[in-house]
């Protein structure tokens, strides 16, 4: 007779509790009628990501544990960086669910089946009906992500990554306009994914071999006693390559800028936010449980990608001109930045990284995802208008779009009282304690390359002449201005009196085992 | 009294009176800018209130306050002032309601509404006081970044025509400076949770660090950059001709009177305290990049076609001789740097201010393009005249007495370095005394010359040569000067400087004692000659 698992139910409610939502969402796509169907799906999505944040606040305060034999860790890291997947989650969904912005009233294409150019395809451009599988989607990806973050097996951590990549495929492939654009991004994301999916699969398979075990706690101790050689080098390598596409570091980035232009923005916003949360989370644990105390170690390798990620994303950002894309090499750059923290690991597992680089998540998805919000706003007659001289004399034209847009860009670059320095200095601090200095200095030269194009948004919006036949800035709705309120009120508070999150980043950031 | 929280109500104040500012409605301006003056003005008076409540002979550093800000980080919301800090405080005080009157009506130019100009300027005026008083190295980093945001706007909203260049090439400098700083500043964090087992940011338990001597000079280094850019000392200085000439007057007023002494001021209050070793090592290399920069920025100064770009040369000079005081580490140097901060301000910032009124009479900031202005606005051209003056260090002005006061005390220990400097002055005599006079006296010509409507024009309209008294009326009868002299309002914005460059030239004393201590126990933490630890 086989013994079910012991589960604990209490620690698995964050995660229950959104693919719950997202189950009963498909069953609300097959049986609720079309019409009630927008409002159903969007109520049924913030329930579960805001019920997500709930649970994860509400099980805060509970001793650590690990459960599901060994399977999953519910610990402080776990729980921080599922409240913010949910919390971005919920705001994410809120970007899905603007109806005011675009005249055909949403960002989703009606029918994504249909070929791009054909006559169809041009009738249903301008049909007021709404696409609602997106809602389930996201709500999969985000407890995929969830399970991700605290996943202590290599096993489920693949699953977990599974869960959450394939939602995100078909959400790149969902714009409304521009149609080829969003195909094509989807199908680069959904084929370079499986390539790192498949490095991942075999990296796994090594250490496995290496090891005997696929709990990182076992993988820990095997690697502590010193055996593993090549095979286990070798493995790890492989999985942290499959990681480092997932959060979009240079050289695994080929997709982002692509991915970014193509899809969505609101899902562009949920990527950048979500995924790299995720991501982050993830290759925060492999590194630090599994291999945090291995006598060789990952840093030369994470040392070198940190760099590169950095310098590829201030340089190649500074090329841009659309301005998706310049995000999306801003994506990169920070990427590099958030390494830096991980680098700030200490011999004896101590040290402020990894408090450093889950608050340098939170201050950037907020800043982020306000930065991709604020993009939705700004539009032609052909859907958003992206393109950086359509932004020239924005702050003339709108100046509150245009303050709101130069807040997060400001932020973006680092400038203090705004969250993006303070988590710079987060990270860098961490780094610089575990005498980390010259990837210190390299980061704060490409902050400044970075900086310059920040600026250059902010020159074209403030001291450029308007173009005479602009965009228009839309009027948000309210699931946007939400949106918008909250990221720029978080990343204020998050620059003036970040205090209190921060000791809570530091009380949160001890693994279990 | 000094129970009063003087410098949290100084930051407060122009902080919540730039959002009331902002908030006004369109349309709203005149409204704008009489918030704007009352509020500088109130800034103004806690400035001196504040001095009041100095005790001159106290601790070295007075109001103090301490917040508890980012535990994590070990910093604190730590504001305080010695002598130095608050000498800089009421130049502040005094310059900020100048330069919102002189932009009275310049700020209506611009492409945006005249409100965002002044809701900046108090914005600034809030975190230039923040830079100055704050105790706490990781605030004072905050502030000395933040602080370039305004001036960013300023710039760029309502400069010049090259602003955006200026604009973004002033930013950039600045961060690449700021970011190598900050690199510094949580190297010296690193460092003192080492040596004192919890990080800390607070200035007095940093001074008391035994830092390692390597170590030092790589900090010393990080720090002493970012204020070389901030304070252009020559080899980091090609920002600030272009920023100071397409920077709105006012914003070039505050520019270089008050944002580029945070430089030459954290010289004093970080480098030399915290790294003393590292400043005796570095300090001949400094006083070699100072007397360049005398030098080199006065042969440019002569050298410039356009008013502002010379004033700006002008400054860079002058930086150097403040750099040559604060490291020759002597008492009556250090002093004199300090003075020669608040006096290159009021005397720097209305010789600023008299060219933008000349400017905006002309609308060319040429030199080429006036003449003969003397004749007509004698008062403009008085103003002029005591700028230039104080500007070249004439005795009987308050640059005198600073700049005397820096060269006799670099003597005995750095007499080479010193009398190289000395050529600065002869240079200083000629490049104002060109512009004065090529502006202000000969022939009336340039672009204030109009038609006089009643005449029929000369086949020849512009006179050749003609002797320095001849005006406008005698050579050109047909052309007149249309020069109005200066308004009430431009006097009442030049009055105060003037008769402060006078007072100051003639009785420093009060100053001077209120520097001299807090010179004194900044030089005791070097352990120099010259100072005692207090």
């Amino acid at each position: 007779m086989i013994e079910a698992p012991d589960l604990s139910w209490a620690a698995l409610a964050p995660m229950l509790v959104v693919f719950g939502a997202a189950c009963v969402g498909v069953l609300v796509e097959a049986f609720a009628p079309r019409e009630s169907r927008h409002p159903v799906q969007v109520g049924l999505a913030l329930v579960g990501t805001v019920g997500g944040l709930v649970a994860t606040l509400l099980i805060a305060g509970e001793p650590d544990e690990v459960t599901a034999v060994g399977a999953l860790a519910v610990d402080g890291p776990a729980l921080f960086l599922q409240a913010m997947i949910a919390g971005f989650g919920a705001l994410s969904v809120l970007l899905f669910a603007e109806r005011a912005l675009d005249p055909a009233r949403s960002a989703f294409v009606v029918s994504a089946a249909v070929p791009a150019g054909s006559p169809r395809d041009r009738e249903l451009t301008t049909v007021p009906r709404v696409q609602t599988e997106v809602y389930p989607l996201a709500l999969f990806a985000i407890g995929g992500m969830m399970l991700f973050v605290s996943a202590n097996d290599l096993l489920v951590m693949f699953v977990a990554l599974e869960v959450l990549s394939l939602p995100l495929y078909l959400l790149s492939g969902m714009a409304r306009r521009r149609r080829l654009l969003s195909q094509e991004a989807a199908v680069k994301y959904f084929l370079l994914g499986a390539f790192a999916s498949a490095f991942f699969l075999y990296g796994l398979a090594l250490v496995y071999g290496a090891t005997g075990s696929v709990l990182l706690r076992d993988i820990r101790e095997a690697t502590t006693a010193g055996s593993g050689g090549v095979l286990l080098v070798l493995g790890l390598a492989l999985l942290v390559v499959g990681l480092l596409f997932k959060a979009s570091v240079a050289p695994f980035h080929s997709w982002t800028p692509d991915v970014y232009q193509g899809a969505p923005t609101p899902v562009t916003a949920f990527m950048a936010a979500c995924t790299k949360v995720a991501a982050f989370g993830a290759i925060l644990r492999l590194l630090y449980v599994a291999f945090g105390t291995a006598e060789w170690t990952w840093r030369p390798l994470v040392y070198a990608v940190a760099i590169a990620s950095m310098v590829v994303g201030a340089v190649l950002g500074l090329t841009q001109t659309d301005l998706k894309r310049m995000l999306a090499y801003s994506s990169v750059a920070h990427a590099g930045f958030l390494l830096t923290g991980v680098i700030g690991l200490g011999a004896d597992g101590g040290g402020s990284g990894l408090s450093a680089t889950m608050f340098y998540l939170l201050t950037y998805g907020f800043t982020t995802l306000g930065a991709f919000a604020v993009l939705t706003l700004v539009r032609d007659g052909d859907g958003e208008a992206s393109h950086l001289s359509q932004w020239a004399g924005l702050g003339a034209r709108s100046p509150v779009t245009a303050a709101v847009m130069s807040l997060f860009l400001l932020a973006l670059a680092g400038i203090p009282l705004t969250a993006g320095f303070t988590g710079k200095f987060a990270v860098f601090r961490a780094a610089i304690e575990q005498g980390a200095w010259p990837l210190v200095v390299v980061a704060l030269l490409a902050s400044a390359v970075a900086a310059f194009f920040y600026l250059r948004v902010i020159v074209l919006m403030y001291f450029s002449e308007p173009a005479a036949d602009g965009p228009t800035v839309g009027v948000p709705g309210l699931p946007t201005t939400v949106v918008l309120a909250v990221t720029a009120t978080a990343t204020v508070a998050l620059g003036i009196l970040p205090g209190a999150v921060l000791d809570l980043a530091r009380q949160a950031a001890i693994f279990v085992g | 009294m000094s129970d009063f929280p003087f410098l949290i109500a100084m930051i407060a104040v122009p902080a919540v009176g730039a959002a009331v500012v902002a908030a006004l409605p369109r349309g709203r301006d005149l409204l704008a800018k009489q918030v704007a003056l009352g509020v500088s003005l109130v800034v103004l008076l806690l400035a001196v209130l504040t001095t009041l409540a100095f005790d001159v002979d106290g601790e070295r550093f007075q109001l103090t306050t301490a917040v508890s800000w980012i535990p994590d980080f070990g910093s604190e919301f730590a504001l305080g002032v010695d002598g130095i800090a608050l000498v800089m405080l009421l130049l502040i005080g005094v310059l900020v309601p100048l330069v919102v009157a002189a932009s009275w009506h310049e700020a209506d130019a611009g492409s945006r509404p005249a409100r965002v100009f002044f809701a900046w300027l108090l914005l600034l005026e809030a975190m230039m006081v923040g830079v100055f008083a704050a105790t706490d190295v990781l605030l004072f980093y905050v502030f000395f970044e933040a602080m370039l945001v305004p001036m960013y706007f300023l710039i760029g909203s309502f400069g010049g025509p090259r602003r955006q260049y200026a604009a973004v090439k002033f930013f950039v400098y600045s961060l690449v400076g700021g970011l190598v700083m900050l690199a510094s500043v949580i190297g010296l964090y690193v460092v003192s949770t080492s040596q004192l087992g919890e990080g800390t940011f607070a200035f007095d338990a940093l001074r008391q660090l035994d830092i390692d001597p390597d170590v030092q000079k790589l900090l010393f280094l990080g720090f002493f950059i970012a204020f070389a850019i901030k304070a252009p000392l020559v080899p980091f200085h090609t920002w600030l001709p272009d920023s100071g000439a397409e920077a709105p007057i006012g914003g070039s007023v505050l520019l270089v009177g008050v944002l580029d002494k945070v430089g030459t001021f954290g010289f004093l209050r970080y480098c030399l305290p915290l790294f003393p070793d590292a400043s005796r090592s570095f300090a001949p290399f400094v006083l070699v990049l100072a007397v360049v920069g005398i030098l080199y920025a006065a042969l440019l100064a002569m050298g410039q076609s356009d008013m502002k770009r010379l004033v700006s040369y002008t400054s860079i000079s002058h930086f150097g001789f403040i750099a040559l005081g604060i490291f020759a580490f002597t008492t009556e140097a250090a002093t004199g740097a300090v003075l020669y901060m608040v006096n290159h301000g009021l005397a720097t910032g209305l010789l600023f201010l008299v060219v933008g009124m000349l400017i905006s009479r002309g609308g060319s900031r040429q030199i080429r393009d006036y003449g003969g202005v003397a004749a007509k606005a004698p008062l403009l051209a008085g103003a002029f005249l005591v700028a230039g003056l104080a500007s070249l260090a004439l005795p009987g002005t308050n640059s005198f007495v600073s700049e005397f006061l820096v060269l006799i005390g670099a003597f005995p220990e750095r007499p080479v370095f010193t009398v190289l400097a000395t050529i600065g002055i002869i240079l200083a005599a000629l490049y104002v005394l060109l512009m004065y006079q090529r502006t202000m006296h000969g022939p009336a010509r340039g672009v204030l010359l109009q038609e006089d409507p009643a005449e029929p024009l000369p086949a020849d309209p512009l006179p050749s040569g003609g002797g320095a008294t001849a005006t406008a009326a005698r050579t050109a009868p047909h052309r007149t000067l249309r020069v109005l002299d200066l308004s009430r309002r431009e006097l009442a914005v030049v009055a105060p400087l003037v008769v402060l460059i006078i007072a100051l030239g003639v009785y420093p004393q009060p100053l001077i004692d209120l520097i001299e201590p807090a010179v004194v126990a900044t030089l005791g933490d070097l352990g120099a000659p010259g100072g005692t630890d207090r």
